[in-house]
């Protein structure tokens, strides 16, 4: 593919901002003192006049960001996803989403991927943090031309939107000549009727890696990107159930909360079947190059295509 | 101000404090004693400071007021009702299910409320938030936000006063009512929050303290504000919890209970002998 870009979908977030701002006075981004790490410094660079850098203080970042929003500005307010939905979860919920008010909130450096700086900045259950509050939409975009996507999406959504945004640089596999973001609708990348792979974020490239190379060893994974944590694409979820009776979920943050258990919502209630879940086991994570911890937590492509095989198997 | 002019909003915080207590009472529970102490500046700033049209709540150049401790709901309710916002009747289905008035203020079904509070601390953020808007904008208008004494315990208070006055929001007023009570007993026995004004002083602000229940410190104060410019002004008012009704002022068990048939015969008469008092 001629458009295959390399970059942590961090940068494609700040490169949306500003292509979004151009047509938009009413954008305005906040940081809390990360912005060179959450990238809303191409922003900032470009219209320090609409940029309020916060100070380290992620909770009221998230209460003026609500103010603006009633004030009739579009604020995007951005830190690690860590502090962005744990420290200022309150906020969110309470600032932002009881009102119902349009602000984005954008979480960086999201998942295991994070690397060398451990636990504390691991962020491994935002998406599930999120995902519980009424009236918020998830985002957790794959790759470059997917994020630049679902940041116009979030823009243009009258609402509270958190979109994850990720640390390490990763290649894209999407092509923009055809490729559509619809909110809330997920995307079939593979057909195939022997399992669905269902997969969010970074790691649909890799579950995407996993399930082409078992089609030489005769395996027909289906796999789903969903895009769109909440609302949550029950169609696509549903038919899948229906015509594979096997569904592996792939996700970069705790196995608890997150896409696993907004897929197990969809099958429970409307077409039961049996669920594995990949992610990371309800633990903490640790320091280390990005790489090697996807690889030791289960998250590349040679884990992935394992279970595919044992599920498929079984 | 002229004497007239003071009798009128005493009248009106009167009926506001009668407001406060008849929608607690119907609801059964609520937030009497700091409604109370806070009556008159909320009567001050609707009747007197702020630019506001009830009959466009969301008029884009109003001046905009944030309840920081949502849970005084009950008295700023009663005073944008007199102030013609919605009706006064509203006020007997305070808290019930259904009702437009919840139990703190909520910006989406109660017009003239320009923020959802109720988790302290919030409010202020986002009075930050309406100010530095109105600075990108070059508009005009105020902003002004009340705070309880126990809410200036919560850390997110200071990281918005740092944020105000390093933004420089002379557009914001940041008032606390410091009627010295919380919940469990004395802000003082609880908190250790004082000196509140060399705070406020160290973080920026331009601090004027007042006593609360007085209309021409309170005047003299929202005059001083508005001229201050560069740094956003805090102003610190004494006041006293539950004023107005005798078996309520400086009682820490009326910070979060309604009075039973009773008390309220009491509570109203009380404000009503005020009242006429204020008229007559």
């Amino acid at each position: 593919m001629a458009d295959k870009v390399t970059k942590a979908t961090r940068e494609s977030f700040g490169e949306a901002l500003c292509e979004l701002a151009q047509s938009d006075e009413d954008i305005i981004v906040l940081d809390a003192d990360l912005s060179a790490a959450t990238k809303t410094s191409i922003f900032s660079k470009k219209y320090p006049e609409r940029f309020i850098n916060c100070g380290i203080a992620e909770c009221n970042m998230v209460g003026v960001a609500a103010g603006l929003a009633a004030a009739g500005k579009k604020p995007v307010a951005a830190s690690f996803a860590m502090f962005a939905t744990g420290r200022a979860f309150e906020q969110i919920r309470n600032s932002v989403a009881y009102p119902n008010l349009n602000v984005k909130i954008a979480g960086s450096h999201a998942g295991i991927s994070t690397g060398e700086d451990g636990a504390t900045h691991q962020c491994l259950e935002d998406i599930g943090v999120m995902r519980t509050i009424p009236n918020m939409v998830v985002l957790n975009p794959a790759d470059h031309w997917e994020m630049m996507a679902a940041t116009k999406a979030a823009l243009e959504h009258n609402g509270p939107v958190y979109i994850r945004l990720g640390r390490l640089a990763i290649d894209s596999f999407n092509d923009p000549e055809t490729y559509n973001f619809e909110l809330g609708k997920g995307i079939t990348l593979h057909e195939g009727d022997d399992v669905t792979v269902i997969a969010t974020g970074l790691v649909v490239n890799e579950a995407k890696k996993a399930v082409e190379a078992l089609e030489s060893e005769g395996i027909n994974a289906r796999l789903i990107n969903i895009h769109t944590i909440k609302p949550i694409d029950k169609d696509i979820i549903i038919k899948a159930a229906k015509e594979t009776g096997k569904i592996i979920t792939v996700e970069e943050h705790n196995i608890i909360g997150g896409l696993a258990d907004a897929v197990c919502e969809v099958t429970s209630q409307y077409c039961p079947v049996p669920v594995t879940r990949i992610g990371v086991n309800d633990r903490f994570g640790y320091s280390g190059p990005a790489w090697e911890l996807l690889e030791i937590f289960g998250l590349t492509e040679t884990n992935i295509k394992k279970v595919i095989t044992q599920v498929v198997n079984s | 101000m002229e004497i007239s002019e003071i009798k009128q909003l005493q009248i009106n915080a009167t009926k506001a404090r009668i407001g406060a207590v008849i929608g607690t009472y119907h609801a059964k529970s609520g937030h009497p004693g700091g409604s109370l102490s806070a009556a008159d500046v909320f009567t001050y700033l609707y009747f007197k400071e702020m630019n506001v049209d009830p009959e466009n709540p969301d008029w884009a150049d109003r001046d905009r007021f944030v309840l920081s401790k949502g849970h005084c709901a009950p008295s700023l309710y009663a005073i944008l009702a007199l102030k013609g916002f919605f009706d006064w009747d509203e006020l007997k289905s305070l808290r019930h299910v259904g009702a437009m008035l919840q139990g703190h203020p909520d910006m989406k079904g109660t017009p003239g409320i320009d923020m959802s509070t109720g988790s302290l601390g919030q409010g202020i953020s986002t009075a930050c938030g309406m100010a530095i808007a109105a600075k990108l904008d070059n508009k005009s208008y105020r902003v002004y936000t009340v705070l309880g004494d126990g809410e200036c315990e919560e850390g997110q208070v200071w990281e918005a006063a740092m944020f105000a006055s390093h933004n420089n929001l002379d557009n914001l007023v940041v008032v606390v009512d410091q009627n010295g009570l919380q919940i469990d007993g004395t802000v003082a026995e609880v908190g250790g929050i004082e000196p509140l004004d060399k705070k406020f002083e160290s973080f920026g602000f331009n601090v004027i303290k007042v006593n609360g229940h007085d209309f021409n410190e309170l005047d003299e104060a929202f005059s001083k504000a508005k001229a201050t410019k560069g740094v956003p002004t805090a102003i610190l008012m004494k006041t006293v919890k539950g004023k107005g009704v005798s078996f309520m002022e400086n009682q820490v068990g009326w910070h979060g209970k309604a009075t039973n048939d009773e008390e309220y015969k009491i509570a109203i008469a009380e404000l009503e002998g005020q009242l006429k008092e204020l008229e007559g």
